[in-house]
């Protein structure tokens, strides 16, 4: 049954302190808050899009999941491995994507990270160790065995950060990964980020215990249940995570406590939670407006300043729309390429 | 040429291939101490030590997924299924995973790991663990499947599955591990997708592979003596497979057999008889194309059943008269 217990962070009563104890200067946190804003505005320019009927087939958007998506994103190193699940579109941009590409692949033009074979559900960037997004639930757990044996065995300087949600959690492969990567002491960051919901199911609902952090610890994995809507408290537990991955000493597990604002998918009419409940997260718990708060409170940002960066922002989209727009189709021509190497 | 056996000849090839390249290593269940429940993998943990010997958990979906993430990121995974009835526990990493990345990515990964799938019937192990399921295989783009029937083909195909950038399926069989043949010392490779005439003959076309391959080629021993020209086929590769060859001897022949243990409902003899009836071979035909199959049944464990249930020598010889002497 679900116990109701509280978070492993620690609510901070100085906020600068707290983040320059993490390492994290003005300028980072400016940067922080501002791949939130990105991730917002893009996911939101893509549902436009998608209304618009520009966007092909299906969306899973990530609104309201900023904070896990750039937390985690900022406490790994370039180079790390990148194994992402199928709302994953935070994650790729907190990892640097190109929004042209990215939004090109939305669009399903041949300027796509994909050339326009994979869409928002597939997307990766495999030169840059970004194993892409996956379609199946659980595909992530699968793959990371795999990338951190041949880490472990190049005697590599990486670790394998592994997103998934609440429910690839009760997935035969959640218990099959986390057994391998214990054994092995393999260097993978397990990155949880219960959303509450797998499509329309209540993780209370569905999974016999929670929170998840008590199955990592059944594998001898240190787990943490930490509030993923609080980007600080997400950055400080995925950099412990990622230096204890790093340093040799195996797996780590980090359950992240977040909301979707939008439905599962496209087809969603969320009939299976209330408005009040959807609002209550946004008014209540959005992790932009609360670091956005913090970062005023502690004079990091004054005025203007977020108002402005959100107009970059909103350039920065726009250019990477128009670029998507204006680049070519994939050519049928071309339809039976990359089956085989 | 030394003799050696089908098992010895993978166990040379994997051996070979890792002391050769520091990427290819082998993961699977009771691989190390034990040398693998076919014993194909003994001495090599011993060489290579536990870091490219990676003995696993009871987990083929793990195994599987974990040699589509090594080959994605440069490894070559040859990962062991302990029996080829268990890929279907694995066939998510396999069919949605390791066939697809390559493709979903816009040709920007490959996926080189070769899946070790030990197959078929013949040893009493009953249902679950004597299926041929390589017709299942290559239903799926992105992965090549392989099914060689002698030592000479285990050991060049699969030093060329580990060199293959993509996903290959290694089907064995297991009543072929303790078969002799001749095999050179070091290394060779034989091309993935071409086939080889084992038989030259005049009269029908016989394809097969596998265990069946060699029923075959005794029953068409046996006919020549009767002066009955059989011409037996190996594609030992079933995917990509090779329509040249086989539609060239159609052509030549005018008759077509093929035989395999795999059932017959969606096995693979109906592709190679539909690749035959869209190519300009069709004309050539003088009797209609013959399938030998499995039964559509679950392996049994009774001998005499399981004996029913795939293709003998006896039904191979009957079908191949029926068709030399123009019944159908």
């Amino acid at each position: 049954m679900t116990e109701q217990i509280p978070f492993d962070n620690q609510a901070t009563d100085n906020f600068l302190e707290k983040a320059d104890s993490l390492g994290l200067d003005n300028a980072r946190l400016v940067e922080m808050l501002k791949t939130m804003l990105r991730i917002r505005l893009f996911e939101e320019k893509a549902n436009e899009l998608y209304a618009l009927g520009k966007v092909h087939g299906t969306m899973h958007l990530s609104a309201g999941q900023e904070a896990t998506a750039v937390g985690t994103g900022f406490a790994v190193r370039k180079g790390d491995y990148l194994i992402n699940h199928h709302r994953g579109h935070g994650h790729f941009i907190a990892s640097g994507a190109d929004l042209e590409k990215m939004m090109a692949e939305f669009l399903g033009k041949d300027t796509g990270y994909c050339r326009g074979r994979g869409g928002s559900m597939h997307i990766a960037d495999v030169t840059s160790n970004n194993l892409g997004a996956n379609g199946i639930v659980g595909g992530s757990l699968q793959l990371a065995v795999g990338v951190g044996l041949a880490a472990k065995m190049r005697k590599e300087d990486r670790i394998v950060l592994t997103l998934f949600g609440d429910g690839a959690s009760n997935e035969g492969i959640f218990h099959e990964s986390l057994n391998m990567a214990k054994i092995y002491d393999l260097p993978i960051l397990y990155i949880c980020e219960n959303n509450q919901y797998g499509m329309s199911a209540s993780v209370n609902r569905v999974s016999a215990r929670t929170p998840f952090k008590y199955r990592a610890e059944a594998y001898n994995i240190p787990g943490y249940y930490v509030d993923g809507n609080d980007v600080l408290a997400v950055y400080e537990f995925a950099k412990r995570g990622a230096e204890h991955a790093r340093g040799g000493q195996g797996p780590f597990f980090i359950e992240f406590a977040t909301y979707r604002y939008f439905g599962h998918s496209k087809s969603d009419r969320n009939l299976y939670r209330s408005k009040e409940e959807i609002d209550s997260w946004r008014t209540h718990r959005d992790p932009i407006i609360r670091f956005e708060g913090n970062l005023k409170d502690a004079g990091v940002i004054a005025g203007e300043e977020a108002k402005v960066m959100e107009q970059e922002v909103v350039k920065e989209i726009d250019a990477a729309v128009k670029f998507a727009e204006e680049s070519p189709e994939p050519d049928v021509a071309t339809l039976e390429d990359f089956v085989y190497a | 040429m030394p003799e050696i056996t089908y098992r010895e000849a993978i166990h040379d090839a994997m051996v070979e291939e890792m002391r050769r390249d520091p990427s290819v290593f082998l993961i699977g269940e009771d691989i190390g101490t034990y040398g693998g429940a076919f014993g194909v993998s003994q001495g090599m943990l011993e060489e290579f030590g536990p870091e490219r010997v990676v003995e696993t958990p009871i987990a083929e979906l793990g195994i599987t997924g974990a040699a589509a993430g090594a080959a994605m990121v440069g490894m070559r995974p040859i990962a062991e299924m302990m029996f080829s009835d268990f890929v279907l526990l694995a066939m998510e990493a396999l069919a949605n995973q390791a066939a697809k990345a390559r493709f979903m990515f816009g040709g920007k990964a490959t996926v080189p790991m070769v899946l070790r799938l030990p197959g078929g019937s013949g040893t009493g192990a009953a249902a679950q663990h004597s299926q041929s399921l390589e017709s299942l295989l290559i239903h799926i783009p992105g992965i090549k499947v392989v099914m060689p029937s002698t030592p000479y083909d285990a050991k060049g195909l699969l030093i060329s599955a580990i060199r293959d950038q993509n996903p290959v399926c290694f089907v064995e069989h297991k009543l072929l591990y303790k078969s002799k043949g001749e095999v050179p010392e070091g290394e060779y490779t034989i091309p993935i997708g071409v086939g080889e005439i084992k038989r030259p003959g005049t009269d029908l076309t016989v394809v097969s592979t596998g265990i069946m391959l060699h029923r075959c080629l005794s029953v068409a021993d046996r006919l020549a003596q009767e002066g009955l020209e059989v011409e037996v086929l190996d594609p030992r590769t079933l995917r990509p497979l090779d329509t040249e060859m086989i539609t060239a001897s159609v052509k030549k022949t005018g008759k077509l057999l093929v035989v395999h243990e795999a059932v017959k409902t969606g096995g693979w003899a109906g592709e190679v008889i539909a690749s035959v009836s869209e190519s300009d071979a069709f004309n050539y035909l003088d009797a209609p194309m013959r399938r030998l199959a499995g039964k559509d049944v679950p392996i049994p464990y009774n001998r005499l059943l399981e004996e029913a249930a795939v293709p003998q020598e006896a039904d191979i010889e009957a079908e191949m008269r029926a068709l030399l002497t123009n019944q159908y």
